[in-house]
């Protein structure tokens, strides 16, 4: 098998996922500080339609997608006149990771906010820091352990993803077919070859995000079993 | 002097605590004192900024803290309160230098973990006989290191007034008496309007020159610390 022929399923998986989880990050650790500190029962019911990505069969996230950013969708039709195209395009397939990867960090980072001892924040205002600052400098370095959980389990999902990534950005090779998708494709052409070494890959790969994480994480994390 | 007045009613849970309180210090050590549940720590709350009661006023000597009626409300973070919390609240992913130094440094990031603390947070390490452990996480001295080294923290910021939430209630008996003394000669060196909240007499005589009396959310009533009788008796 020539090189570019893997290589290209991996680095678009890799590029979508990494997409995905920091679009998923971004907005999760958001929505999850927002919902830790919501005392209302609302809270918990956005928190369960947050999570439908989670529950729902990827196809059905997939339709709702092509519904939505389609040519013809509703919103597809505003991002069409700003000359922007998701279906069958990579930045589609981000979409569709992010939003099967959303829940999974914003459940970590819920419950991790809420551990958060408020004794600590307010420790830190009457400091005289500001309520942004009490967050940047507490909240989220004592959330991070239970953050990081949710994000590396968010990439996991992303790299993995196929139902919604094939119905939104379809199976093209070198544009949006990526590594799960190919492995879809070689088995189902019968290329028994091709499909043995990408789903190798594949495997390697997730072990190599997973024990490279370790690395990424912050000192005090690593830490953090002493306190 | 401190005054204080506010009125709010708090609920959670299906059940209600009316917060009703009104004092005029007229002495610049005051307690509250009463029994767990009598609302001292919410009073507390109020004062520091942490509660916004729906009508109140807070005043601390020359400064208006809280005008309910002038929709007026400083931030916490400008009350400038050295708050000392009965479980010390210091940061367990900072050192005791990176907690000390926490009140002088603004913006998004912590202190260095190599950070040289200034001349004046280095006078209260040496008072307070911290210089050992400076490099220590919390979870790694003991409580009355943990309880100095939050002191530290609290006054190093150059605070206008002093909250001793329970200051002796996670301290082993023994080391008690010792440490009652030693805040009692703090206070004396620091000459500020503070605020004492405990539930032991004996911490009154030492910490405080007029005492507030509190049960069930409101002041029933003010004496001096030598008429406290022990509320276990009564």
């Amino acid at each position: 098998m020539a090189t570019h022929a893997w290589m290209m399923p991996l680095m678009l998986s890799l590029k979508v996922a990494a997409w995905a989880t920091i679009i998923a990050t971004v907005t999760g650790v958001t929505a999850a500080w927002f919902l830790s500190r919501w005392r209302s029962a609302l809270a918990d019911m956005v928190d369960a339609v947050l999570t439908l990505p989670l529950v729902l069969p990827p196809t059905v996230i997939g339709y709702y997608l092509l519904v939505l950013l389609g040519r013809r969708g509703w919103l597809g039709e505003y991002l069409a006149a700003w000359g922007v195209e998701l279906v069958f395009t990579w930045q589609g397939a981000v979409v569709a990771a992010a939003i099967v990867a959303f829940p999974l960090v914003l459940k970590g980072a819920r419950a991790a906010f809420e551990e958060v001892d408020t004794h600590l924040e307010d420790a830190a205002r009457l400091l005289g820091v500001s309520n942004w600052g009490v967050w940047c400098r507490v909240s989220l370095p004592l959330a991070a352990r239970g953050i990081l959980a949710g994000v590396l389990l968010a990439f996991a999902r992303a790299l993995g993803e196929f139902g919604a990534t094939l119905m939104v950005a379809g199976s093209i090779p070198g544009r949006t077919q990526t590594l799960s998708i190919a492995i879809y494709e070689a088995v189902q052409q019968g290329e028994d070859a091709t499909a043995n070494f990408l789903v190798a890959l594949a495997s390697v790969t997730c072990i190599a995000a997973l024990w490279g994480a370790r690395w990424l994480s912050p000192r005090h994390i690593r830490m953090g079993r002493r306190q | 002097m401190i005054a204080l007045d506010c009125a709010h009613t708090f609920r959670a849970g299906g059940r209600a605590f009316t917060l009703d309180v009104h004092l005029r210090a007229t002495r610049q050590r005051i307690a509250l004192f009463g029994p767990s549940g009598a609302g001292k720590s919410l009073s507390a709350g109020v004062i520091a900024g942490l509660i916004r009661p729906r009508e109140g006023r807070v005043a601390v000597g020359e400064a208006l803290f809280l005008d309910t009626d002038a929709n007026h409300c400083l931030a916490p973070q400008q009350r400038k309160i050295a708050y000392l919390a009965q479980d010390y609240a210091l940061f367990p992913h900072l050192t005791i230098a990176q907690n000390i130094a926490f009140g002088l440094k603004r913006g998004c990031f912590n202190p260095a973990r190599s950070t040289r603390l200034p001349d004046q947070a280095m006078h209260w390490v040496d008072t307070l006989g911290l210089v050992g452990v400076l490099h220590h996480y919390p979870g790694e001295i003991s409580g009355g290191q943990r309880q100095r080294a939050a002191l530290a923290r609290a006054l190093v910021i150059g605070p206008r007034m002093l909250v001793l939430d329970e200051p002796l209630a996670a301290l082993d008996i023994p080391l008690r008496r010792q440490v009652r003394e030693a805040l009692g000669r703090l206070q004396e060196e620091l000459d500020l309007p503070s605020v004492l909240i405990t539930h032991d007499p004996q911490d009154v005589q030492i910490l405080a020159d007029e005492v507030f009396c509190m049960e069930d959310g409101r002041i029933t009533h003010v004496c001096a610390p030598s008429e406290l009788s022990d509320p276990l008796s009564a």
